[in-house]
């Protein structure tokens, strides 16, 4: 075949703009390591959202105590699927934790990971659940009864010593969970903030920008799932937590606003020699996802929502707010997805010769395709219906039976809307 | 069923589990230490890497583009025949002269590598009388002396062999392409054959056995030189390349310090 035949070929198939070399016209890290990211924040966030009610004793979050640590442990077991599934021997992914590679970032996830969810998660909601355990476990037979018993690990002592002791170790467990929540998605953005060779992605603010925007999306995600479960379960919504869970989002927010337009300021201003590269992509390649998705959609929409209600929250009625709180939810875990895109797939797009761009189009099915990416985000909320279904009775959500069933859109005036 | 807490029972169950901990990691040392040893590499056997170091330049004003070194290349190592995966690969920089009435010295700069420079280069799209200058620059893995690849690898299957060639054990590879990220200069690919991370070796099956790589022995015009640091000639090509030029490495900010040195270098290389 002729050079200029195979050349036309080549450029037809990846669309190249500039140059490129020649290795990186293909994507290697594709939607699956979008996903990690994001639910691995998600995870981040939740516990936060957890530990606020633990740690910092803030009353009004206490009926999402229970949701918010299910979810955090729903997304952590969901987490390293797409990891293992990108890899290219995943057989051999073991031997990250045997042979672990010290100078090496991605060889701590195993460490950091089983630290997770074995000394912080597991064992903060088996303290929680225990007294739970042992009341289930005399109250079920069958699948469930054995299932109580097991959980139970044959500790059935349910004094009041012994659960004060529950309490005290609990609560000092979810102290040591915050920094390693830290660590969890700081860690993951320290993978990508240490790469020196992409100037996307080296940055000394990553692992902190990634911490913000999983407790954004984090905070995010349980007043989504606060809001839809108790639509689903008919049970009537506390809006003084929906109200707590709002304030905390905007403060988290805007926190992550800040640091990210730090970021955008420091570039610009420093102006290395990749800025050019890098203003190419944020106003080419990623100008939907970037300025429109995360930054307008993701950011600054929810700020003026979330800001509305906490400026002038009087003169907005219940229901307004309701809907302010679930549509800011909504766009804001879109928008952190989108983030998690713009990071992961727009580091990969411009050259590291800063010469060029190339193209990723994802493929519907197949390995790394979209039905994939689906499925991967839609997995942990199977898992978290089925860790609710047998942990979250409805009682425990703080509904209260003698009241009438209501759904978040409750029109104003109703009971336990004047509570707010 | 009642678990007592002592003190003596919670600490010997936590000292117990310490040790295990870190017995474990001096365990996981020992095994990485002797599996440098066994690492799977192309050398023969009695073969002493600790008796060579290899070196890599390029004369740039020497090379024609003619892409012999790609196909060499791709060949000897059975690199995949697509365009989107070499070891070694040529890039022609074209710089135009400046717009009429400018007052700059040069106009812009267009690069390609069409096919990674395979089979030669087709006729520039620049018409010849825009152009100021123009000259090829091939490339291959870098061989820093503080390779990002070998520090990111999150399981050591890369690794710096004592010759100075950067290595990939495919037997070990879990193929999550970390390197690849890592690799300021584009070197290395996944392979979609054996799902590893792949890249230049210096063709270590050869010069393991006194043979020079496929591209330095094809090179028609002596563009690529290569040797033996520990082994010199009084008159060793390589020698002569470091007393006749004045070297310069690629991307040298990044603090990878490569070890791969090119003569007659034009800023616009990157």
């Amino acid at each position: 075949m002729s050079p200029e035949l195979t050349n036309s070929i080549a450029g037809a198939l990846t669309h190249i703009d500039g140059y490129v070399y020649p290795n990186e016209q293909n994507l290697l890290w594709s939607v699956l390591i979008v996903i990690y990211p994001y639910v691995t924040g998600l995870v981040a966030g939740a516990f936060i959202m957890a530990s606020l009610v633990r740690v910092f004793k803030v009353k009004e979050l206490e009926p999402i105590y229970r949701l918010s640590l299910l979810t955090s442990f729903s997304f952590l077991l969901a987490a390293p699927l797409p990891l293992l599934l990108h890899l290219g021997h995943p057989e051999r992914s073991f031997q990250m934790m045997i042979t672990p590679h010290l100078t090496s970032p991605m060889a701590m996830f195993g460490f950091v990971y089983a630290w997770y969810i074995m000394a912080v998660l597991l064992l903060e909601l088996w303290f929680d659940y225990r007294k739970d355990f042992v009341e289930w476990s005399e109250k079920y037979t069958g699948f469930k009864g054995v299932l109580y018993r097991l959980l139970t690990v044959g500790v059935h002592d349910v004094s009041p010593k012994a659960l004060r002791l529950d309490e005290r170790l609990g609560h000092a467990i979810t102290i040591i969970g915050i920094p390693s929540a830290f660590l969890l998605h700081g860690y993951v953005g320290f993978i990508f903030g240490s790469i020196k060779a992409n100037p996307w992605w080296g940055n000394v603010l990553m692992p902190i920008i990634f911490i913000f925007s999983a407790i954004v999306s984090g905070i995010g995600l349980c007043v989504f799932l606060y809001m839809v479960v108790t639509w689903v379960r008919r049970i009537p919504l506390d809006d003084k937590c929906l109200d707590a869970m709002g304030k905390f989002l905007f403060y988290a927010l805007t926190v992550d606003f800040a640091i990210e337009a730090l970021d955008w300021i420091h570039r610009l201003y420093q102006a290395e020699e990749s800025i050019h590269v890098l203003k190419q992509l944020a106003s080419g390649k990623l100008f939907y996802t970037l300025l429109v998705v995360q930054a307008c959609l993701g950011t600054l929409v929810p700020l003026i929502l979330l800001g509305s209600t906490q400026i002038i929250r009087n003169s907005i009625p219940v229901w307004l707010r309701r809907r302010f709180y679930f549509i800011s939810c909504v766009l804001i875990l879109i928008g952190v997805l989108a983030m998690r895109w713009n990071v992961v797939i727009g580091g990969q797009l411009f050259s590291k010769s800063l010469r060029g761009f190339t193209t990723y189009k994802m493929e519907l099915a197949g390995h790394e395709g979209w039905l994939m990416g689906v499925a991967l985000i839609m997995l942990p909320f199977m898992i978290l219906a089925v860790m609710m279904k047998l942990f979250l009775p409805a009682k425990s959500m703080g509904a209260d039976e003698n009241l009438p069933a209501s759904g978040p859109n409750l029109p104003a005036g109703m009971p336990d809307a004047q509570k707010a | 069923m009642k678990t007592k807490f002592t003190r003596r029972n919670v600490l010997s169950k936590v000292g117990g589990a310490l040790f295990g901990v870190l017995t474990f990691s001096a365990a996981r040392t020992s095994k990485a230490v002797v599996q440098k040893f066994f690492v799977s590499s192309q050398a023969p056997k009695g073969y002493d890497p600790t008796k060579h170091r290899w070196q890599m330049a390029f004369d740039i004003d020497k090379c024609i583009g003619c892409g012999h070194c790609v196909d060499a290349c791709k060949t000897e190592n059975q690199v995949p025949k697509a365009s989107t995966y070499f070891r070694t690969w040529i890039e022609r920089y074209i710089i135009k002269k400046p717009q009429p009435g400018s007052d700059r010295l040069r106009g812009e700069t267009v690069v390609d590598s069409p096919n990674g420079g395979s089979g030669g280069f087709p006729p520039s799209m620049v018409p010849r009388e825009e152009i100021l200058k123009s000259f090829f620059v091939p490339k291959l893995c870098n061989v820093c002396e503080h390779s990002p690849c070998v520090q990111a690898c999150p399981v050591g299957a890369t690794f710096d062999s004592p010759d100075g060639v950067v290595l990939v054990d495919p037997n070990y590879c879990v193929g999550c392409g970390f390197c690849i990220q890592a690799c300021p200069y584009g070197c290395r690919f996944m392979s979609p054959v054996t799902h590893t991370a792949e890249k230049c070796t210096l063709c270590y099956h050869r010069i393991t056995r006194g043979l020079k790589p496929a591209c330095v022995e094809i090179c028609p015009t002596e563009a690529r030189i290569f040797g033996d640091l520990k082994n010199l000639t009084p008159d060793d090509p390589i020698l002569k390349f470091i007393q006749n030029n004045k070297v310069q490495t690629l991307k040298p900010n990044l603090g990878t310090e490569p070890r791969v040195l090119y003569a007659g270098m034009d800023k616009e290389v990157r």
